[in-house]
């Protein structure tokens, strides 16, 4: 297929990813909106996950206050932050259109049908918006986008370029996450136990959506050796980074095989899993878990300019 | 006459470029007026494209280069024997009509400078007004290399009375199709002595269409008409049309361009 | 008060085209119309077959108005525009090969030297350059107007690459997915082949050095063009790569295309971009859209471009009055379809009966397209004359005019009921090895009562066209 067209699908998939990661802090953003303000934390609490979203600067310095007003404003509805559930649902159905050929009736009809929604959405007056339509809104269309692709697209390489660009995103937005909770709220590992903390783990958790999944998988007390387990190390945690480099390996295999040319991007990814299969939680706490997540963010940039060598940028020989 | 030809273009590249292509008009106008014994071109890695001979007669050569690369040699070595034709283009096969060289480009765009000149020109027929034209624009433009870049139209060149080859040809050109003479823009190289006579080995001047004669080259620049001392590459409706190469480079970053050029006599 | 041709109706009686329609029609109450016509525009909402005017601003995702009620041809009335279309667009490409030859047509003194070569869409880089099998313009629209049973005027040749085949294409599904009993009633002939003959035809004209499967691709300016939609609903219909000039580049002899598995090379383009953008090394040294190097590429007989650079000197509206000496000249034939008659303002007593009767004339940019810069006489206003008059009286030569001629009209749906508007029809002739024509072309219907003009920008809607069997 034409590197470019390739090159679309993955964004595509990128950005509906990012909308969803976008709804996800838009609802933790409530969330804390909605404990009592007396406590000190909170604030930051909601300051990290900015910093984790990679806007915390921008937001600041056009809006200032956290209030959910500015929160929605930012998280949801501004065409100026380009990791908005609106810029990304709008970036991910105009590449979408650049390849309609590429997609299934029904992916388009879904992507579409998003994009029409959110357009209607637009022009409501904002007192008619619930915080929580707004992001149930956003996690049913990325769920109806991923479930098209899942039920309609051909198994060829245009699937393995979209779901390259899901589990990039995904393992990078986890990753970022988890690193953020650790670095500007626990500088110190003695601190894992006290009351707050679990305040925050739990609202990190919540921020994936797995919060009930972990108690199910875990139970009893939170620490931060089983929060780094789940999202790390757990091959069953749905957000977490070895199913995502699992991923990237299954479909960077499938390309090297359909392609018949192994890559240096496969060869990186499987390098990546190997090392995460002889990872334990022990080595992890060793190395420093934000040691260990720059470490590994720095990897999934890394396959992904691989990836972008190796088949998007044309220049392939 | 004899003359051997040395011409070397270098492009310098500041950062690796993906990729270049190139378009050249590097082989003498197979014609009356000069036979080619010895020619080659070459292109520091570089890859043969397509070649053809278009509707003006040109023998155009396509070539690419593979990036990434930084820097581009291309070099053109050649023995032509010419012979005088009194500034007559004899014996070129072209297809496009004269006619078709009547329209104006941006570079010979006519301004009112360019009209007055044209309109005081004088001849009774075809012949003396293009001689006359060349004269005027020789007189009006004072031969002054640095005073105009490659981007300088021929009104702009007539305003400030300065410049080099490209802007007497540009002129000349502009002023002939203001007075209704199919006029065009042609490239080559000329053989300058030893005393000086003679500007620009890397050359350029202009044809008129002489009805009855056909293309008669003209140069302002030196004040004359093309003699055994120039070698005719290709022709175009002005410079950037008429470009012995046209090149484009793929990537981000800046190009610099050294020419030289040798033309030597080669009898004894 | 001017009579117009009505397509349906001919003295009281309804016309045998259109037979079964009367029925059609008189079955389906207002409610049932209403809901049909919701159902059409979200099917074409859904499928994404929308379009932008230039510089209009608004909404992008527009729709054409689709009105449901068909245009219709008997067999017969077919058969003869069929010869009629083949014929022009034989001597258009005749024409084509001629000027960027010797050039004999102007040699014989039959169309003035300066007309062709000095014209702005004449090429001097493609002079002496022969395309394969010698066809320059590959898809030739025709744009046609009826003024009575049996006349039909030719108002313009579109010989570079006229849009609007998909409305042609889509239509006809939505009309059959709606009322399939039509098509049961009527025996219309299909155009669903259209694209397929499209793909053969491109693949006719590969280059001699092609010597395989041809690779055939489409090259589009990039999605915020326009018509963006109908080059990639093309594409797949064909089974084709839709390109932008960034995924082709140009090594060697060829051009390739940048693909997940490497270059592969590209042997036919189907380009829907202007001369002036496809290669920056031989044009627009400015043009981002185009392909640096391509024009060498082609010269060299190593792709194929379709339509070849430099076609749009047989459709300038100066050269268009000279088809019917063409037709003559090159095929020793006598046109079947007649030209609209045509005053060059460029000539000094054409100019001067011009703008005495401005006030009966169309007057139109040599130039223009879409409708833009013309003035419609009978349907203008006194300071709109006078304006129009300073512009022809400033630039003579870049105007033409026309009479206003009778459009015929057909039955279709408006607010009121069914009441009849003025259409025109393009048909889209496709040039290769053979010569094909697929019965039907796009109806373009002047939505607004009375009004003349059909294009999309100025109100203008589209209907499905069919040709009966005979």
């Amino acid at each position: 297929m034409l590197s470019r067209t390739a090159d679309n699908l993955f964004w595509l998939a990128r950005y509906m990813e990012r909308a969803e990661t976008a709804a996800r802090l838009l609802e933790v953003g409530a969330r804390i909106a909605m404990l009592p303000n007396s406590e000190q934390g909170y604030r930051n609490e909601w300051e990290a996950l900015l910093h984790a979203n990679g806007t915390h600067d921008a937001f600041m310095k056009k809006y200032g206050d956290p209030v959910q007003r500015n929160i929605e404003s930012h998280l949801f509805f501004d065409r100026e932050n380009p990791s908005s559930v609106i810029s990304c649902i709008t970036a991910a159905r105009e590449n979408g259109r650049i390849v309609r050929t590429a997609l299934t009736t029904q992916m388009w009809d879904a992507l579409n049908t998003a994009f029409q929604e959110m357009r209607q959405i637009e022009r409501e007056p904002r007192s008619d918006q619930s915080l929580n339509r707004l992001t149930d809104w956003t996690r049913r269309h990325c769920a109806m986008v991923r479930g098209a692709m899942d039920t309609t697209h051909l198994r060829n390489d245009g699937w393995d370029f979209l779901n390259i660009g899901y589990y990039l995103e995904r393992a990078d937005s986890t990753a970022r996450l988890l690193d953020v909770k650790y670095w500007v709220l626990l500088p110190h590992a003695d601190f894992v136990g006290s009351g707050l903390d679990n305040y925050q783990w739990r609202t990190l958790l919540r921020a994936m959506s797995l919060h009930r999944a972990f108690h199910w998988a875990y139970g009893g007390e939170i620490t931060a050796r089983k929060i780094a387990h789940f999202l790390i190390l757990n091959p069953q945690t749905p957000r977490g980074l070895v199913p995502c480099v699992e991923a990237l390996n299954l479909h960077l295999d499938r390309l090297a095989r359909y392609y018949r040319r192994p890559t240096e991007a496969q060869a990186a990814a499987r390098n990546m899993m190997a090392r995460m299969f002889e990872t334990s939680t022990e080595t992890i706490f060793d190395e420093g878990l934000h040691e260990f997540l720059m470490r590994f963010i720095s990897e999934i940039g890394d396959l992904g300019s691989r990836v972008h060598a190796a088949y998007l940028n044309g220049d392939v020989r | 006459m004899k003359l051997t030809v040395e011409h070397v273009t270098t492009y310098v590249y500041d950062q690796p470029v993906r990729g270049v292509v190139q378009s050249h008009r590097l082989l003498p106008t197979q014609c009356q007026n000069q036979s080619v014994e010895r020619w080659n071109v070459t292109v520091s890695d570089g890859m043969m494209g397509g070649s053809f001979r278009d509707g003006a007669g040109d023998q155009v050569q396509a070539w690419t280069v593979t990036g990434p690369v930084e820097r581009i040699e291309v070099r053109v070595t050649g023995v032509v024997t010419t012979t005088d034709c009194a500034g007559v283009l004899r014996g070129n096969r072209e297809l496009i009509p004269p006619v078709a060289w009547l329209g104006e480009t941006g570079p010979t765009m006519p301004d009112s400078g360019l009209k007055a000149l044209a309109a005081g020109a004088s001849g009774e027929t075809a012949l003396p007004l293009a001689h006359d034209l060349s004269a005027r624009v020789s007189e009006a433009i004072a031969y002054t290399p640095g005073a105009t870049d490659a981007h300088t139209t021929a009104a702009e060149a007539l305003e400030q009375g300065q410049g080099v080859c490209q802007d007497h040809a540009h002129a000349l050109i502009a002023c002939a199709r203001l007075r209704a003479l199919p006029a065009r823009y042609v490239s080559g190289y000329l053989f300058t002595d030893s005393d000086g006579t003679g500007h620009e080995a890397a050359h350029a001047w202009a044809e008129i269409w002489i009805e009855g004669l056909g293309w008669v080259g003209f140069d302002p620049a030196n004040a004359c008409c093309p003699d055994e001392r120039y070698i005719r590459l290709g022709c175009g409706a002005d410079a950037a049309a008429a470009a012995p190469i046209r090149g484009i480079a793929r990537g981000p970053g800046s190009e610099r361009m050294e020419i030289a050029v040798a033309i030597a006599s080669a009898q004894q | 008060m001017t009579n117009y041709f009505n397509e349906m109706m001919e003295n009281g009686a309804v016309r045998a085209p259109y037979a079964h329609l009367q029925g059609w029609v008189d079955q389906m109450p207002a409610e049932l119309r209403n809901l049909k016509q919701a159902e059409a525009e979200a099917l074409f909402r859904r499928i994404g077959i929308t379009f932008a005017v230039y510089g209009e601003g608004g909404d992008p995702d527009r729709l054409i108005p689709f009105d449901m009620f068909p245009r219709v041809f008997s067999g017969q009335e077919w058969s003869r525009l069929e010869r009629g279309i083949k014929q022009r667009a034989r001597a258009l490409n005749a024409f084509l090969a001629d000027v960027y030859d010797r050039g004999e047509i102007v040699r014989a003194g039959r169309l003035p030297a300066k007309l062709v070569y000095l014209n702005e869409a004449y090429e001097k880089a493609v002079a002496g350059i022969r395309p394969p099998k010698g066809v320059y313009s590959h898809i030739v629209g025709i744009d046609l107007v009826r003024t009575g049973p049996d006349d039909f005027f030719v108002l313009e040749d579109n010989c570079r690459t006229p849009s609007g085949v998909s409305y042609m294409l889509e239509n006809r599904e939505i009309m059959m997915r709606m009322f399939p009993e039509l098509f049961a009633q009527n025996s219309i002939q299909p155009v669903e082949a259209y694209p397929e003959i499209l793909r053969r035809t491109l693949a006719s004209v590969a280059p001699e050095k092609c010597d395989s499967e041809p690779n055939v691709v489409i090259l589009t300016p990039g999605h915020f063009n326009s018509a963006y939609y109908e080059h990639s609903f093309l594409a797949d219909m064909m089974g084709v790569e839709l390109v932008e000039g960034q995924d082709l580049f140009v090594e060697g002899e060829f051009v390739w295309m940048r693909t997940t598995e490497g270059p592969r090379k590209v042997d036919v383009i189907y380009r829907r971009i202007d001369d002036a953008f496809l290669d920056p090394l031989c044009f627009r040294p400015d043009s981002m859209l185009g392909v640096p190097g391509l024009m060498d590429v082609y010269r060299s007989g190593g792709v194929s471009i379709c339509s070849a650079p430099g076609a749009g000197v047989a459709d300038d509206k100066a050269v268009y009055t000279f088809v019917p000496e063409m037709v003559r000249f090159y095929l020793g034939e006598e046109p079947i379809l007649q030209n609209v008659p045509t005053w060059q303002c460029a000539r000094g007593d054409e100019c001067k009966y011009v703008l005495e009767n401005l006030g009966e004339l169309v007057v139109k940019e040599v130039h223009g397209s879409g409708g833009y810069g013309m003035l419609v006489g009978p349907k203008s206003t006194k300071e709109q004359i006078e304006a129009f008059r300073a512009k022809i009286e400033a630039d003579p030569d870049n105007y033409i005019a026309q009479p206003t001629l009778a459009l015929s009209t057909v039955p279709s749906f408006v607010e009121e009921g069914v009441a009849p508007r003025h259409v025109d029809l393009r048909p889209y002739c496709l040039v290769g090895e053979r010569i094909e024509l697929v019965p039907g072309g796009l109806t373009r219907v002047a939505l607004r009562e009375g009004s003349l003009v059909v294009n999309s920008s100025q109100g203008g809607g589209v209907k499905d066209t069919w040709v009966l069997a005979e």
